[in-house]
């Protein structure tokens, strides 16, 4: 275990200061760690001659050398009460990148189901981390994951036995409070055989505040099992959230994300799903909602890796104000995944002359018995949509905003957490409001 | 039925209007009074929907010339939204879908929203629930259209029933009821038919927009007009629709109402 030469670029020595590898009492973790901090050391940040980062400048990161929390903040119970989710019997709450288990819940869980920091994990659940721990979540090309990886200290650990179903959805809740702090929130899901489990990873802030999140998930899907996965992203204003998801498909697995996407500054978005068994199935939902000046990125990639496997993806973004929004969705279909099926749908709506979509299929097909269907298309509200509603009494303000909660509706109503379809429903609306 | 001395509801006076920059209405006369149903017939383009979304305030039909009031108000001076609101009624020739919001979410909405420009107690869910669900049975409407999205996979009939829901809901004044009847069976058309004369009486009016007498037959009119070229080139009683139906609008060709 070597201690590091610099970085080479400034900017991520900077987010670097202080990261060393080589005190892992694990000597895997520790090589693992170490790769990633001689990963992130060679990388440098991504700029938009990068073909990935094409659509999106992050110079505005660059200015802030953002660091760990040191004071660690005690939010109330109180600051907290608005983000819990009812359903959810168990919480893992994380406050700038660190575990609070004063704000975590767990109304006991079955045998079978853990949900438990990592660090804690390590001690009970060792061999389950060793097989997946950063090893779905690729690092080498990603400065990114790279940095989360080298910054590992703490994270969420969700593992459901085999032929186990998790009875109530798990939530984890990363939130920031403090300025200039970066926080590296990682969690890894694991669902054995036949196991199932609905998840809610979400990201808040408890202050506007200009902070850095650098989130890696990896979400590992033994045979058979299912996993119902909703993301919900709802940063504050100013800040910065980039974040890896990487899903590894069985056999007869079944994935569904729900991606939601309302806040930060500049968000970036890559989820990969990679199908490494037969007959997996994977639904990918997406529903982008900014306004004002934010940029928010989506990058996915559906890589059917083995034959027969399925996949459905809709990603839509509403776009207000002057803000971007940006979709590039891949479709792999390596050689010899035959009979895949395969489809993508990209749907976008701008709210304002100044707001701005790019969306970008990108198919990789090389075998040729397959199904591979997609389209995109953007668009504005339809006069004849608002005149309908108008001529039954509604303002032109109100015909626009249901109509504009209509266009996300489709994929805030497949989320399966009523209370979360509620509260978005509400947050679209007067999200919406406000975009004007 | 019409009475003279009844209350004038719309008075059209000289419309022309043109629609992408093309002179669609071309100058038409219209007086409608409380209590009494008109038929507008005429081939198709005649200019018959134009009409009707003009006088509701579409954007894309642009006045040039000419007047509407309804009950004394300049309706040019009103956003669509307004006009809905005082008591004018469109019933869509081709209703739109919004796929994603609830039938019944839409209702309550526009009910409350007009119910609250008019000064009127707003219903919450429940209380809705009950009052539109008596209004369904009156159109025999199964219940589970509340719950599908605005009109959304309708059949054609349906949505026109759907259409028929809100003039019943909202209440109007004047409602311009563009083709209703095309797409309803024939026991759709009696019981929208029956639903329609439930709603009419001495204070309110309807004009129906309409290619076919039968309908005529079901919701008698005071007054069947002809629309050719954006004019009204004759005006007639119920006896009219039937000589249409039998002749046709050749004979009419070229013939302007004196
Ligand atoms: N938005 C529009 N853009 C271009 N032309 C239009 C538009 N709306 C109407 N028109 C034209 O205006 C004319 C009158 O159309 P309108 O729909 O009023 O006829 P109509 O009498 O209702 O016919 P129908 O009996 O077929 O319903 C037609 O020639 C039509 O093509
Ligand atoms: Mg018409």
């Amino acid at each position: 275990m070597s201690t590091v030469v610099g970085a080479t670029h400034p900017y991520i020595a900077s987010l670097l200061n202080g990261c060393e590898s080589g005190h892992d009492q694990l000597s895997w973790l520790g090589e693992r760690r170490a790769a990633a901090l001689e990963r992130a050391n060679a990388l440098a940040v991504p700029t938009t001659r990068d073909e990935e980062w094409r659509f999106t400048d992050i110079t505005p990161l660059t200015r802030v050398p953002f660091q760990p929390a040191v004071a660690v903040p005690h939010p109330g119970a109180d600051d907290v009460a608005k983000f819990i989710i009812p359903e959810a019997g168990v919480r893992l709450t994380f406050v700038d990148g660190m575990f609070a288990p004063e704000l975590s819940a767990n109304a006991g869980l079955p045998y079978g189901v853990v949900v438990t920091s990592l660090a804690a994990g390590l001690a009970t659940h060792g061999s389950v981390i060793e097989r997946h721990l950063a090893r779905h979540a690729r690092f080498e090309q990603d400065v990114f994951a790279a940095l989360n990886t080298a910054r590992l200290r703490d994270g969420a650990l969700v593992w459901v036995a085999k032929n186990q179903q998790c009875p109530t959805p798990v939530q984890l809740l990363f939130l920031s409070t403090q300025k200039a702090v970066a926080a590296y929130p990682r969690c890894l899901v694991v669902a054995e055989a036949g196991a199932e489990l609905t998840l809610v990873e979400e990201y808040a802030s408890l202050v506007d505040n200009a902070y850095f999140t650098d989130a890696v998930t990896e979400v590992a899907i033994g045979d058979g099992a299912q996993v119902r996965h909703v993301r919900l992203q709802r940063e504050a204003r100013d800040a910065f959230h980039i974040a890896t998801c990487a899903v590894a498909l069985a056999k007869d697995a079944n994935y569904a994300s729900h991606a939601i996407t309302l806040g930060a500054r500049i968000s970036r978005h890559d989820l990969s799903v990679r199908q490494g068994g037969e007959g997996a199935e994977a639904r990918l939902d997406g529903l982008t909602l900014i306004g004002g000046r934010q940029l928010a990125d989506t990058h996915t990639l559906l890589d059917h890796g083995r034959p027969n496997g399925r996949s459905r993806q809709l990603h839509k973004c509403i776009v207000g104000g002057a803000a971007h929004a940006v979709f590039s969705g891949k479709i792999a279909v390596a050689p010899g995944a035959q009979l895949t099926d395969s489809a993508q749908e990209s749907r976008n709506l701008l709210l304002s002359n100044k707001a701005h979509v790019d969306t970008k299929p990108q198919l990789e097909i090389f075998a040729d018995d397959v199904k591979c269907a997609h389209g995109a298309t953007v668009g504005q509200l339809e006069a004849e949509h608002l005149f309908y509603l108008q001529s039954r009494g509604l303002s032109e303000q109100r015909a626009r905003n249901l109509l504009t909660y209509a266009f996300g509706a489709e994929v805030i109503d497949g989320i399966p957490v009523p209370s979360l379809v509620e509260q978005l429903e509400e947050t679209v609306l007067a999200e919406t409001q406000s975009a004007e | 039925m019409t009475r003279a001395d009844a209350k004038v509801l719309l008075e059209v006076k000289g419309l022309h209007a043109n629609v992408a920059g093309v002179e669609i209405l071309k100058g038409i006369d219209l007086v409608v009074r409380a209590g009494e149903v008109h038929a507008i017939m005429g081939p198709n383009g005649s200019g018959k929907s134009t009409f009707a979304k003009a006088l509701a305030g579409h954007p894309a039909y642009e006045v040039t010339a000419g007047t509407a009031t309804f009950e004394g108000r300049n309706i040019f001076d009103m956003a669509a939204e307004e006009r809905a609101r005082a008591g004018l009624f469109l019933g869509f020739q081709y209703p739109l879908e919004i796929p994603g919001v609830s039938n019944a979410a839409f209702l309550r909405l526009a009910y409350n929203t007009v119910q609250g420009a008019r000064g009127k107690d707003e219903l919450d869910p429940l209380e809705f629930d009950d009052y539109v669900r008596e209004k369904m049975k009156l159109l025999e409407m199964d219940a589970s259209f509340l719950d599908r999205s605005v009109n959304d996979g309708f059949s054609g009939g349906e949505k026109k029933r759907n259409e028929i829901l809100q003039m019943a809901l909202l209440e109007p004044r004047l409602a311009i009821l563009d083709e209703t009847d095309s797409g309803l069976d024939i026991d759709a058309l009696r019981v929208v038919s029956g639903g329609v004369n439930r709603l009419l009486t001495r204070d309110n009016a309807v004009v129906l927009v309409t290619h076919y007498q039968r309908l005529l037959n079901y919701i008698v009119p005071d007054y069947v007009h002809v629309m050719e070229g954006g004019r009204i080139i004759k005006t007639g009683g119920r006896e009219l629709a039937v000589e249409l139906e039998a002749r046709g609008y050749d004979w009419l060709k070229g013939k302007v109402a004196a």
